[in-house]
């Protein structure tokens, strides 16, 4: 298929692998991030760190919209949802989040009216075929999927629609990604820079990562061989002593990002204070909130909204996963008692999540694999 | 890199990780005050470091002996997950049906149970269609609710003969829409070769159903001397498909109209019976079969890995999928391994039949498009494994819940 095939070509993989080993310093140990959960996903589905010697470690990191909302921000909606006339949307990936009284699906099984949408236009389209009820989309999403609630803020507004309203947790990748940075829990040698999150924000934010702290960055595609490809950009500037910013990407993102985009953004949004992220804790302007020129659009001004903080359980290790500090393997409750039919923590929920995407994909013994692989029974 | 650091402390088996009261602590604020745990998980890490493969297989271990536990329904209502044909189904199947009904014929839980009346062998199944539309690209309800069940008699290598028909109407559906139905059932009752042969109707309060389910049940005669069954699989067999997957799943889920999504697909509801019994006739090494349906070729191929106790592994690039199904599957996020067949079966053959199967399938206009898709193994059991068409491995697993579309 075009456009995809030539992205996932086992020769240039290959060579690609060849190129990437020749540059591993002997005796050293490198540590690449991969900021995004897409990538996270994308490694694990095509089987990338076959490719990878093994003194590389892909460390997965924050950059999954689902993964780090934190359990109140999920409890608030439940609550929202609840509400009597209420039909809150949402979409797919928030569905089997774990509140503290259950997740979407289970809401949704009890009788509470939660959608799934595929846009958030979807959620106008529902909110104009019931006037008598009040519609809320709980928006989730890095700067991604902030352009598209904008826009449908937008049209909300145009349209002068009196039921439809967003629970706003858009976050912001930078200070995530600083946050990591300043924890001395982790030693990264660089940065797999997320796609989605640059096409509309640009390379020129990642500018601090490589002049502050040393640390080369290379955004990424999707497919496998892009992120083959970054890795060995981050490898030839590790081994050239260079920390940049570069953009493999280039054939999606600009380097100055969509300026449209954020235009909208910062016409119906503005930063909060700070924002709860799951396992990482507080940190200041690092989400979204709707902008007072849109306050009849902000559901966390129409509705009563609890606000509580809950703590998440406590055997869960869902920080520790996001920061890259622990394997999703290395959590205590990985794989027995937190499974993706039975999520504790939100890594375990979305797709793009480190430990579903181990769970689902990656949960073997490479080696072992291999050495099976090549007993079996010749092909005829 | 050597299996075990000599003198790592804690030595190997003892990471217990103190979780300290300040579980919570927010370490990003400025000023913050850590908690220590963090600091010992670090530690902790970096002394294993040289033991990973070790401590991950052991991971895997205690995974696979969680895995193997009696299933149990932790949710308190039903929901859409448990219908989906993934992990949720065969847990309610087997923890609440299997446990309620357990008996040796229900047990195997194949697509059709075998029984012998009267010194006849006979193959028996059921199956309801509540899909959505009702009317879709490449055919409609009547249509799936007679090659369903015909199907699931044919895979289990019977010859199917009769069918009832139970329909559960809701009031107000426009009796046009139940005659076309109808009259698409006796179109492909003939196709078959079958005849419906008693039937029901039940007629509910506006409301109380989506216009229309229809269940069928079926009986067919096992008159060949073969006892088909997925744990029959022995390492070395190989495991061959009739044709491309996905093709009815991506096509009613376009037909929803939710997606704006257009595409040139139908949906490939056919009858399998003559296709099958080419292949039992040319090949006496068939040792399982089934129509990949709900769940798609994934769950069947973990159905084998389980049931017959054996390793599956599995080539991307020999599984045929159509160009326009593998682009809407792309775009939407979704695995066509999961996504339903109407008119495709997986079969389990021994290794030196191969050809032989492919050749047979091959014939039938059903089958131009078949392929042997990969092998048993005595790799880990339980557990299929894929070749990725990129080069890397990586596991299917059951699917969890519906297949839910990605954010981004």
């Amino acid at each position: 298929m075009k456009f995809v095939d030539e992205f996932r070509d086992a020769d240039k993989a290959h060579a690609l692998a060849a190129k990437i080993a020749a540059l591993c310093e002997p005796g050293r140990q490198y540590k690449l991030m991969e900021v995004c959960g897409g990538h996270t996903h994308t490694i694990y589905k095509h089987g990338l760190e076959d490719y990878l010697p093994e003194s590389i470690t892909l460390v997965h990191g924050p950059g999954c919209p689902v993964c780090v909302i934190p359990m109140g921000r999920v409890d608030d909606a439940m609550a929202l949802a609840s509400g009597p006339d209420v039909i809150m949307t949402s979409f797919g990936d928030m569905m089997r989040v774990p509140g503290s009284t259950g997740s979407f699906f289970d809401a949704k099984a009890a009788g509470t009216d939660i959608r799934m949408v595929y846009s958030p236009l979807d959620s106008l389209k529902i909110a104009r075929n019931n006037p008598d009820k009040r519609v809320v989309f709980m928006a989730i999403g890095f700067e991604t999927t902030a352009p598209s609630t904008a826009m449908t803020i937008m049209r909300a507004a145009a349209e002068n629609l009196p039921n439809f309203s967003v629970f706003c947790n858009h976050v912001t990748i930078i200070p995530a990604i600083k946050a990591i940075l300043d924890s001395p829990d982790l030693r990264l040698d660089g940065f797999i820079g997320p796609g989605h999150v640059s096409t509309v924000i640009g390379c020129r934010p990642y500018e601090f990562i490589a002049r502050d702290y040393g640390k080369p960055v290379v955004t990424a595609g999707f497919e496998p061989l892009d992120i083959l490809q970054s890795i060995y950009m981050l490898m030839l500037q590790l081994s050239e002593g260079r920390s940049e910013v570069e953009n493999q990407y280039s054939r999606v993102v600009p380097w100055d990002g969509n300026v449209t985009a954020l235009k909208v953004i910062g016409e119906t949004m503005e930063l909060r204070p700070y924002f709860e992220w799951r396992g990482l804790g507080f940190i200041s302007h690092s989400a979204l909130k709707v902008r007072e020129k849109y306050a009849r659009f902000d559901a966390e001004l129409l509705f009563d909204v609890p606000g509580v903080r809950v703590a998440d359980p406590k055997a869960c290790q869902c920080g520790e996963v996001l920061k890259g500090v622990l394997k999703p393997w290395e959590c205590k409750v990985f794989g027995t008692a937190c499974t993706p039919e039975t999520p504790i923590g939100t890594c375990m929920v979305s797709p793009e999540g480190a430990c579903a995407a181990y769970y689902n994909f990656g949960r073997m013994n490479r080696r072992r694999v291999k050495e099976a692989v090549t007993i079996e029974v010749g092909r005829p | 890199m050597s299996p075990n650091q000599p003198g790592g402390p804690g030595a190997p088996g003892a990471p217990t990780r103190g979780a300290g009261p300040g579980e919570a602590q927010d370490i990003s604020q400025p000023g913050a005050p850590r908690a220590g745990w963090v600091e010992r998980a670090l530690r902790e890490h970096d002394e294993h470091h040289e033991q990973v493969p070790d401590r991950e297989q052991q991971v895997l271990d205690r995974i696979a002996r969680a895995r193997r536990r009696r299933p149990r329904v932790r949710e308190e209502r039903i929901t859409m997950s448990h219908g989906a044909g993934g992990k949720a189904t065969a847990t309610l199947i087997e923890a609440i049906f299997l446990d309620a009904f357990r008996n040796p014929l229900l047990e195997p839980l194949e697509d059709a149970a075998s029984l012998t009346i009267g010194g006849t062998r006979i193959a028996l199944t059921t199956d309801s269609y509540v899909v959505s539309p009702l009317f879709f690209p490449g055919g409609d309800i009547g249509e799936l609710a007679i090659n369903g069940t015909v199907n699931d008699l044919a895979v289990s290598g019977a010859t199917p003969l009769y069918l009832s028909a139970g329909f559960i109407l809701e009031e107000g559906f426009p009796v046009a829409d139940l005659t076309r139905i109808a009259e698409s059932m006796r179109a492909a009752a003939a196709a078959a070769g079958i005849s419906v042969v008693t039937g029901d109707t039940k007629v509910v309060q506006r409301g109380k159903a989506d216009g229309c389910y229809i269940n069928t049940a079926g009986v067919g005669l096992l008159d060949r001397d073969v006892a088909l069954g997925v744990a029959n699989a022995q390492p070395g067999d190989a495991i061959v498909i009739s044709g491309p997957i996905g093709d009815h799943g991506v096509t009613i889920m376009l037909a929803r109209g939710e997606l704006d999504i257009e595409a040139d697909i139908q949906s490939d509801t056919a009858p399998l019976n003559g296709l099958v019994a080419g292949l039992l006739d040319a090949v006496p090494g068939v040792r399982a079969m089934r129509d990949a349906t709900r769940g798609g070729v994934a769950t069947i191929l973990n159905e084998i890995a389980k049931s017959a106790d054996v390793g599956v592994l599995v080539n991307e690039d020999d599984i045929p999928v159509r160009p326009a199904v593998r682009g809407a599957a792309e775009l939407l996020g979704i695995d066509p391994m999961y996504v339903a067949c109407e008119g495709r079966l997986v079969a389990v053959v021994a290794g030196d039949q191969a050809d032989q199967a492919l050749a047979a399938l091959r014939t039938h206009p059903l089958g131009t498009q078949a392929s042997i898709i990969g092998h048993v193994t005595d790799g880990p059991p339980g557990i299929v494994h894929l070749n990725t068409a990129f080069g890397g491995t990586r596991i299917v697993d059951l699917l969890v819940g519906d297949p839910l579309p990605r954010i981004c």
